[in-house]
């Protein structure tokens, strides 16, 4: 907890944020990472983690073919569009 | 008054055609006009759409199409702003989604159409779901309509607040941590939170993936049972929907709960209770006795760690969930030299401060060095209170808490203290982590201000009708439902 660095972990989520952001989001988290501190004082060594709480494993489905939305409707909501792709910043020079 | 009606009283007279379904979304559209501009439930709705729904409940109607097969033909049901519906604006109270049209419904918003429903309306909500307040909206806040300086509970305020108003009849909120439990108790009206599994969340903008679940809030238990029948069952749509039969929750509300026995939990009945609220669930607890039920002390050892659990299981995956707001395919785009600037900058405009709170503490707790210390310990913890669930529902059959610590909290009381504002899910929490179902119903009220106060009834995994008949049984024998907030 002494090392969390909020710029670091601002960067790992690609989240920019502003030095006041920055400021104010370390005190508060640092308040909130002392309170999770409290979870070390459980004993959790012959116990198994849960990931989730339904009683189902592996649901699978046939791999098949079924109708999905339409390229129209997928692109719909695009920032940016081009002969029906996505256009994005140039990744390779 | 219309608008005032539970969804069984409506029904009942759309069947008589006493009324038209027109009439009903005409008075609710009424009602939105004359009190949302201090409410503010409402992000956004379309009224011709409303009308035009209705008007074509009216004609199934008059062909003789009745509430028996469509349960909800010619109801006005609003929705929070984080379930899809085709062609709608889905926004999740947030910034960055300000523009999104939905291109597909959730799969609650076809089983409510295909129920007959009036689908219509955006409700506020704290951004992304993350909140207890409303104050989280990249809007405004919603107020409580029982004191418009407090807020209605979130993160589903919206949804709490339009029933409380009686500006429709019914809504459909998500809860992930009590967002649907906790502004229901604030706002005095019903709210439930299925068991995980039971309700499809195709369509519901995930947060926490392993604890989301939506739920209804309606006027009455009766009207729960009604909506929850309508929405619930496997979808091969939500791999985690289970294919548990879904029964007539209706069918259950015979008011007899002699010999139930109802678990009081000694680790929810501590400081930081206000007096009043103890008072009310206390008396609560009397009334079940009297009624029938079996009342028995037990314990929930872990109860102290699951707020800690919490905030780090949820935010985990929420940093992993809310990662597709990139700025590529939807939503805001602020523009950069290559991707890798686009998406800070486009997530660093888009997203409020919550949002960027916790996607910064999950990528922590999921971080390099830090995984086993926070979230896998935290997986561990929730196993164990998830058997301290279980291992009650050994013995009693429900189990009775206050819903909220304190009655509703002034808007601003607490929107700079996220420590604070956490800590007042304090009893709603446990139900998502241990995967069972909970309601929130009417209890009492606060004297001065009058303030609706919650009990909570938690059942077990799949155990709904169970939980429906005893909250039924509790307020037919009590005149907490019908108080109506002063407008």
């Amino acid at each position: 907890m002494a090392d969390f660095d909020v710029k670091y972990v601002a960067h790992l989520a690609r989240l920019d944020l502003t030095a006041e952001e920055e400021l104010k989001f370390g005190a508060q988290l640092g308040q909130v990472l002392g309170y999770i501190e409290k979870l070390k004082e459980v004993k959790v060594d012959q116990v198994e983690p849960t990931a989730h709480a339904v009683p189902l494993v592996n649901v699978t489905r046939t791999d098949e073919v079924r109708p999905s939305i339409s390229n129209e409707d997928a692109l719909r909501n695009a920032p940016a569009r081009s002969n029906g792709l996505f256009v994005v910043p140039r990744i390779v020079e | 008054m219309l608008n005032r009606l539970t969804i069984s009283e409506l029904t009942s007279r759309l069947a008589k055609r006493e009324t038209s379904a027109r009439d009903a979304a005409q008075a609710c559209l009424d009602q939105i006009r004359r009190v949302d501009g201090n409410i503010k439930a409402f992000l956004s709705y379309d009224a011709e759409d409303a009308l035009a729904q209705a008007d074509a409940a009216d004609r199934a109607l008059a062909s003789g199409n009745s509430p028996t097969r469509q349960p909800l033909l010619g109801v006005p049901v609003a929705l929070k702003d984080v379930l899809a519906v085709k062609n709608q604006p889905l926004g999740c109270g947030s910034k960055i989604l300000a523009k999104f049209i939905s291109p597909y419904d959730a799969t609650v918003v076809e089983k409510l159409k295909a129920a007959g429903a009036i689908v219509f309306g955006r409700l506020n909500m704290d951004e992304f779901a993350m909140g207890s307040s409303t104050e989280n909206s990249a809007y405004f806040t919603t107020r409580n309509p029982w004191d418009p300086s407090r807020i209605p509970g979130g993160s589903s305020g919206g949804s709490a607040a339009a029933v409380a108003a009686d500006e429709c009849i019914a809504t459909l909120g998500s809860d992930t941590g009590g967002s649907i439990r906790q502004p229901a108790a604030l706002c005095g009206c019903v709210g439930m939170k299925p068991t995980y599994g039971r309700v499809s969340r195709y369509g519901l903008v995930a947060f926490a993936s392993s604890l989301d679940q939506i739920g209804p809030f309606t006027k009455d238990v009766r009207d729960t049972a009604t909506m929850l029948g309508v929405i619930s069952g496997r979808d091969p749509r939500d791999s985690t929907s289970v294919p548990e039969a879904v029964p007539d929750y209706t069918a259950a509300l015979d008011g007899n709960i002699k010999g139930l026995k109802l678990g009081l939990p000694r680790e929810y009945f501590i400081g930081g209770l206000d007096k009043e609220v103890t008072a009310a669930v206390n008396a609560a607890v009397k009334q079940l006795e009297k009624l029938g039920a079996e009342i028995v002390e037990i314990s929930l050892p872990h109860t102290d760690y699951a707020v800690a659990v919490y905030y780090i299981i949820a935010t985990a995956e929420a940093s992993a969930n809310l990662a597709r707001f990139d700025g590529i395919r939807y939503g805001l785009r602020v523009d950069g030299a290559d991707p890798g600037e686009l998406y800070g900058r486009t997530r660093g405009a888009g997203f409020g401060a919550e949002v960027k709170r916790r996607i910064i503490l999950g990528t922590y707790v999921l971080s390099s060095g830090y995984y086993d210390a926070y979230y896998l310990r935290a997986q561990k913890v929730r196993t164990l209170i998830r058997q301290d669930f279980l291992k009650a529902f050994e013995k009693v059959d429900l189990i009775v808490t206050p819903t909220t610590p304190t009655a509703a909290f002034k808007a601003g009381e607490k929107s700079d203290d996220p420590m604070q504002m956490y800590l007042s899910d304090i009893f709603t929490i446990s139900c998502n982590l241990a995967g069972i179902c909970g309601i929130s119903l009417p209890c009492g009220f606060t004297s001065s201000p009058k303030l609706p106060i919650g009990l909570q009834l938690l059942g077990k995994p799949f155990g709904e009708q169970t939980l429906l008949k005893a909250a039924h049984a509790y307020e037919q024998a009590t005149p907490w439902h019908k108080e109506r907030a002063p407008l």
